[in-house]
């Protein structure tokens, strides 16, 4: 932080001499305090998730919150960069959001035209209503070819599918390909993130999770020590597994081919590795044209990481000799959002995370507070279409600031929707009580003059009512960790009338 | 032209020299400017909940009370923005419409309807760090945002540039929310508390003496961050520097 940075377009900081990793930070992040690490939310039955008070936990562990607030706030500036580099930048955006509009209300057109053409290359396709239906397909397609292990790369909609835990339950052992992953997997936590799954944790907490579940030392927290430690016990579990699955960022109609995006190469792992390939994959990403591809291409990883773009790029068209290829195309609630008149443009998303590295609650409360497949400004907007209840208050984990529609790639007009949902939770009954009385409560009184008038008539009245009417409410949230504004001694409306006693103060 | 003075409740409230300094400011430019008394609020703290059908009759009493004047002013982008972008839990009628249409925030009414080119009577010799509202920054446009590739403006600093003795410092995160969020500070008050401690310490690593701002909503709860901190860092609205205050 400092005075001398220029207030214009070049206010970024300079960019270091070494170039970055796509997926490290570009300054060192190095804790040397030891901390236990936060958890997420408390996920209590059906009841409304409180990511508030996960947020609140988070916020409590302060080297946690501020490496994460760091890091992602890093990423940024990274992408901020790299928006600057390309002078057709917002054309790119405009034109992607236009391509996925129009792929999104030819949906169906699209999709038969993947599947006739991915069948001729040679891919099995197969179609899921929902994450039961996903799960049960993979699971007969493992059995036909007596799968003991599935390795895999990262994917959020085997998140959404609960796929891990019933893999475990049906004795199937998945070994996750992506080292956030793997972290996660290991430790037994959700992704954090779409695109850094285990960012919120500190690398003393990676060294407690190796040292527990793959024996290394538990006091050599150094990155290359673990990762080479992971690789090293992780690899062979790897290379003799039966099946490999991966996600798919893009779905080509024209060619019925598949492109996946990483940058450890993992989703090659497992597509290569073993002779039995299968991809789950969203409904919505499909595209058009082979055409369309690099509009997406050059927006993707500049979003996400603030790198050019991804290290691998790898177009899947058909199975390896002698293997098979299975596709799995799901819809698991995507055209009930389809639908939706206010919120179906929300299936644009190509999961590039970018709202939430912007996102400043995001950034201080980590992603697991949101106790939900997907975190962040996106999951506010769709966590509700999968359990209106259980997600009813996450709109509510807003400041409705804009920056996550700003940085979003294909133009989700994301705080709208946001705002949007808020009021289809309140007219659907899903605000708690306290709130609901509240905000009647207040429109009552700012809609007549005179009651509100009495209402803030003393000093002390007023700071019960004002400002917001509820910033000093009986809770006093107000004054928890701010000091609350001296009383005043006459308001604007008292001064006005002493002051401008002739002014006309009534339309003509 | 008959201008009509919004002056928002929590600014009649606790900032009443906010509203007197807008008054003042629009009639030395020989501005008829009327304050209609029945005035609260815009609606704005039930919809940001979600609360339209609460929210009716409150943006009802302010169409009625604004009617028939050529401009609104308020000195708040986030209650124009409401106003402008927002208002449509009450019944879009042809004075609805009218209304909303000739709202405008004290910024922008200067900026881009007065057109104002010098303020002679105005001389702030003090470094300041300009807050934008998110609304206003992003709902109002009243300067170009970091996340956009767009051509650098900023209508505040336009006219604050032309106040003697002013200088400017600059923060690290330019347009980073200060977790004000209207319901938001309260139902979600450990991370707003956060953000607005984040805040007020880039403003002081800048090396701000003053954080200026159109919004008196937002520097309401960076002052109180602040002063929990026990920071020396000073408040003050657009309005009051442009209209001449010294410190
Ligand atoms: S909503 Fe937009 S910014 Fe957020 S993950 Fe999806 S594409 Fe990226």
């Amino acid at each position: 932080m400092s005075g001398a940075q220029g207030g214009d377009l070049n206010r970024n900081p300079p960019r270091p001499d070494r170039l970055d990793h796509a997926e490290g930070a570009s300054v060192p992040l190095r804790s040397h305090v030891r901390e236990a690490q936060p958890r997420g939310a408390v996920i209590n039955g059906n009841h409304p998730i409180d990511q508030a008070e996960a947020a609140e936990r988070f916020i409590a562990a302060p080297e946690h919150e501020r490496m994460h607030d760091a890091r992602l706030w890093d990423l940024r500036q990274k992408r901020d960069r790299q928006m600057h580099g390309i002078a057709e930048w917002e054309d790119l955006r405009r034109l992607a959001s236009e391509i996925k509009e129009h792929a999104l209300t030819h949906l169906d057109h699209y999709l038969e035209q993947f599947e006739a053409n991915a069948r001729a290359n040679g891919i099995h396709v197969h179609w899921a209503q929902d994450a039961d239906e996903h799960n049960a397909i993979i699971l007969s397609l493992l059995r036909d070819h007596s799968v003991k292990r599935l390795i895999k790369s990262k994917s959020m909609l085997t998140e959404e599918c609960g796929f891990r835990d019933f893999m475990a339950e049906s004795g199937i052992e998945v070994v996750e390909t992506d080292l956030g992953e793997r972290i996660q997997q290991l430790d037994d936590e959700a992704p954090s993130h779409v695109v850094v799954p285990a960012v919120h944790k500190l690398r003393s907490d990676v060294a407690a999770v190796f040292a527990r579940t793959l024996g290394t030392d538990p006091d050599d927290d150094d990155v290359h020590y673990l990762t080479e430690q992971q690789r090293e016990k992780t690899r062979p579990l790897i290379l003799d597994a039966q099946a490999g699955l991966t996600g798919a960022n893009f779905v080509v109609a024209e060619t019925g081919t598949f492109v996946v995006c990483t940058n450890e190469g993992n989703a090659d792992l497992s597509a290569n590795t073993p002779s039995l390939q299968i991809a789950s994959i969203g409904i919505e990403k499909v595209i058009p044209r082979l055409e369309d591809l690099p509009v997406f291409v050059r927006l993707l990883s500049r979003s996400a990481l603030g790198s050019p773009i991804t290290q691998y790029t790898s177009h899947f068209r058909g199975p390896r000799r002698g293997g098979e290829l299975h596709v799995v195309l799901v819809d698991n609630g995507r055209s009930e959002r389809l639908g939706m008149e206010q919120f179906w443009t929300s299936l644009k998303c190509i999961r590039c995370g970018a709202c939430m590295n912007t996102c400043p609650v995001f950034r201080r409360s980590g992603g697991l507070s949101y106790g939900a497949t997907y975190a962040g400004p996106i999951g506010l907007i769709i966590d509700p279409t999968f359990n209106r209840h259980r997600y009813s208050s996450l709109p509510f984990s807003s400041t409705l600031n804009g920056s996550c529609t700003n940085v979003c790639p294909v133009r989700i007009n994301i705080h709208e929707q946001i705002a949007g949902w808020r009021k289809v939770l309140a007219e659907t009954h899903e605000l708690p009580l306290m709130k609901k009385v509240m905000m009647r409560e207040a429109g009552h009184l700012l809609s007549h003059p005179a009651l509100y008038r009495a209402a803030i008539a003393t000093a002390d009245s007023a700071l019960k009512h004002l400002p917001r009417f509820m910033v000093y409410n009986r809770l006093n949230t107000w004054g928890h960790g701010r000091e609350v504004p001296a009383p005043p001694r006459q308001t604007f409306h008292e001064w006005y009338a002493k002051n401008r006693p002739t002014g006309q103060g009534e339309p003509t | 032209m008959r201008i009509g003075l919004f002056v928002p409740c929590y600014i009649d409230a606790f900032h009443p020299e906010v509203g007197v300094a807008t008054l003042e400011l629009l009639e030395r430019f020989g501005l008829d400017v009327a304050y209609p008394r029945d005035q609260t609020c815009c609606g704005q703290p039930m919809t940001n909940t979600g609360c339209h059908a609460e929210s009716a009759a409150t943006e009802e009493l302010f169409v009625r009370n604004f009617t028939g004047y050529d401009y609104i002013v308020a000195p708040s982008g986030s209650c124009v923005h409401h106003v402008r972008c927002d208002m449509d839990a009450v019944e879009q009628t042809d004075d609805v419409r009218q209304v909303r249409a000739r709202t405008y925030e004290l910024v922008e009414f200067l900026h881009d309807i007065l057109k104002v080119d010098a303020f002679p009577w105005a001389e702030f010799p003090h470094r300041v760090s300009l807050h934008n509202n998110c609304n206003a920054l992003r709902g109002l446009n009243h300067a170009s945002m970091s996340e956009l590739r767009e051509p650098a403006f900023s209508k505040p600093a336009d006219l604050l540039s032309k106040v003697r003795g002013l200088e400017f410092v600059h923060i690290s995160r330019p347009d980073e929310c200060c977790g004000f969020g209207g319901t938001f500070s309260v139902f979600e008050k450990g991370v707003s508390e956060k953000m607005g401690y984040d805040k007020v310490r880039d403003h002081s690593s800048a090396g701000a003496e003053y954080v200026v701002s159109a919004d008196s909503s937002c520097m309401m709860h960076q002052q109180g961050c602040a002063q929990r901190l026990e920071m020396p860092l000073k408040f003050i609205h657009i309005a009051q520097i442009l209209n001449g205050a010294r410190a």
